[in-house]
């Protein structure tokens, strides 16, 4: 019944060795034998022992450096110290030094048991929570930036850099970036990832009630107020606060929240008690706050508690060649949630799609894909499947003076930066071209370069 | 039929052994003889401890020749102990022939209280069941109602019934299904 747990018994009296294995063999544990510190190295080396009964007083090596080495070998092993007299100072050493415990010689079989089996039970315990806690990691970690282009990795390298710290992040990007999944992400990677990562939609409410949503209220602190109830910093204690579109609040709240972030200390709205809050806060935002800064909207030192750390999200323009891997991913995703079997997007579609501006980046892309899906036949998304135009390239010129200046450079270009012969072809005459070089900045240095 | 040989060690109350053997029967279908004959424990006495060690009393009972009995069980009066403990109320060979158990610790008497002989008898009952137990290789139960479950305090005793609960009567099944002989104890690690 190995189940039951492996006891290591180290003690140089053969009586002492045998009469406990006998006894906690009855008790259904597996035993281990050795009668010096060297002996319980190698028997410790060759296999897993869950509890060590250790005799202080050993020739050689003694109890107190043993348990010392066995903890270096398995630093879960619980190590029981045997003294054959009641030592305080010998104890107290023994627990300083990482001992579970420390019996007295002769055992009362009442005690020896429970600690046995006490030391056993912690032992697995804590075993099992570390598992659980890989187990709730491994469902809770949130999916990854998807993208290999530099920017993206630019971000990536900067998640990994500042999520196991403490410090505050501020995220700017465009709206459908993906900053809510940075700032998970971020958690994620911090020692606050066990704890509540608790979201607050700043833009989403008004003043008062996102005053009493953040540092929550006190019974009959407004009418309506029935019970008392927590904020979101208390409810994020140990964990991480994500304050999303920050460029939203109020000049108030921005007052509120200043002290929050300087102080880690929160009243709430109807009360006077400041209770301290144990949180890490990451803010995103679609805004300029360096604008709004300029124009008395933002407070420079709420922007500078929030900016110790900046992520810059780009925007999905600005990185179209990670527009087939998200597309694909889409994909995948959808075809799971809707059970149909589509398998990709088709070259030309793709191509289309990494033509098109995106404004509402990763997240229209998304919708696209979703919408695509919703219609599609399988086994694969083609060009119809989405409602999309091909655009126009950027740089192509869309007003009649952009499409004059094309026009005339391009021939000037074939013409040899000649202007007569240009001219020629153009069906001007020759001061009227050089007039409208000039007016779009034309000189033959610029032409050369 | 499987004969428990019960020996007394020391002075003892002989109807008390008696009085065992209907519940022993009843649960490891066994008979049960008391013999006339008695083992001085004087060697095992531990002149500081005042108490006799049950270890070389077993193997005293492990070497006494009685090839007709199943399973030898000694009863003492007697305080028990083993060095690394301050006492036990009765040891056996894991697997093995022999059993002791010693009434020292299950008397009221013992706690300062009035003597109460039908408890006594219950808790002798138990033990004597827990400790052949043992000898069928059976170790302790996490059932608090078997009679296998651990007892290192009176009250344990008290607290679980004196019946195996059904895991373990299947093992004890198994065993009574096996040779008339018991198997060679188990060795020690180490």
């Amino acid at each position: 019944m190995a189940d039951k747990g492996k006891l290591l018994i180290v003690d140089d009296e053969l009586v002492v060795r045998d009469s406990l294995g006998k006894w906690f063999i009855e008790d259904g544990f597996e035993i281990g034998l050795a009668e010096s510190a060297s002996e319980a190295l190698t028997k410790l080396a060759e296999g897993d022992w869950e509890v060590a009964l250790v005799d202080i007083k050993m020739p050689g090596i003694d109890g107190i450096e043993l348990q010392r080495r066995l903890q270096q070998i398995d630093p879960d092993l619980k190590v029981i110290i045997m003294t054959g007299y009641a030592s305080v100072d010998t104890a107290v050493q023994a627990l300083k030094n990482g001992a579970y415990d420390y019996v007295t010689k002769p055992f009362d079989p009442d005690e020896i048991s429970h600690v046995v089996h006490n030391a056993l039970t912690q032992r697995r315990t804590s075993q099992e929570v570390s598992r659980l806690r890989e187990a709730v990691s491994a469902s809770v970690q949130p999916r990854e930036f998807i993208g290999q282009s530099a920017a993206v990795r630019k971000v990536i390298e900067n998640i990994d850099v500042v999520g196991p710290t403490d410090t505050t992040v501020l995220i700017t990007g465009e709206s459908g970036t993906g900053k809510e999944l940075v700032a998970r992400l971020i958690h994620a990677a911090s020692r606050r990832r066990y704890h509540p990562m608790v979201v607050i939609h700043c833009g989403a409410l008004n003043d008062t009630l996102l005053e009493s949503e953040l540092f929550g209220h006190e019974r009959g602190a407004f009418t309506g107020a029935q019970h008392r109830r927590k904020g979101k910093f208390e409810i994020a204690e140990g964990g991480t606060v994500f304050l999303d579109e920050i460029g939203d609040i109020s000049l108030k709240t921005q007052t509120d929240l200043l002290r929050v972030l300087q102080e880690h200390e929160i009243s709430r709205v109807g009360g006077n008690l400041p209770i301290k809050v144990d949180f890490r806060c990451v803010a995103a935002t679609h805004k300029d706050l360096e604008a709004m800064i300029e124009t008395g909207q933002f407070r420079l030192d709420l922007y500078y508690r929030l900016n110790v750390f900046h992520i810059k999200v780009p925007p999905l323009r600005e990185r179209r060649e990670d527009i087939p891997l998200l597309a694909d991913h889409f994909v995948r995703k959808f075809s799971l949630a809707m059970n149909k079997r589509i398998q990709r997007v088709t070259p030309a579609a793709m191509a289309i799609l990494q033509q098109q501006e995106w404004r509402g980046n990763v997240r229209e892309l998304e919708n696209a894909v979703e919408r695509a899906m919703v219609v599609a036949r399988e086994p694969e998304l083609v060009e119809e499947d989405f409602p999309l135009r091909p655009p126009r390239p950027s740089s192509e010129p869309r007003t009649v003076e952009e499409v004059e200046r094309a026009h005339i450079l391009r021939v000037l270009e074939e013409c040899g930066a000649n202007q007569t012969r240009a001219a020629e072809v153009l069906d001007i005459d020759r001061v009227t071209l050089h007039n409208k070089l000039k007016k779009y900045g034309w000189t033959k240095k610029t032409s050369e370069s | 039929m499987r004969l428990i040989r019960v020996l007394a060690v020391g002075p003892l109350d002989r109807g008390l052994l008696e009085a065992l053997g209907d519940g022993v029967f009843r649960e490891l279908g066994a008979g049960w003889e008391v013999s006339p004959s008695s083992l001085d424990p004087g060697f095992a006495l531990d002149p500081i401890r005042q108490q006799y060690h049950s270890t070389e009393i077993l193997a005293r009972l492990h070497a006494l020749p009685d090839e007709a009995a199943w399973r030898l069980l000694g009863v003492t009066g007697l305080d028990l102990f083993i060095p690394i403990l301050t006492f036990v109320f009765g040891e056996a060979q894991l697997s093995n022939r022999c059993a002791l158990v010693s009434t020292a610790r299950l008397r009221q008497e013992f706690y300062g209280l009035p003597p109460d002989p039908e408890r006594l008898r219950e808790r002798l009952l138990k033990e004597t069941i827990h400790e052949l137990g043992h000898t069928l290789g059976l170790t302790h139960c996490s059932d608090y109602d078997c009679v296998m479950a651990a007892s290192h305090g009176v009250e344990w005793i008290d607290l679980k019934g004196s019946s195996f609960c059904p895991g373990c009567r299947e093992r004890v099944l198994e065993v009574n299904a096996g040779p008339t002989t018991a198997p060679a104890a188990p060795l020690l690690r180490g």
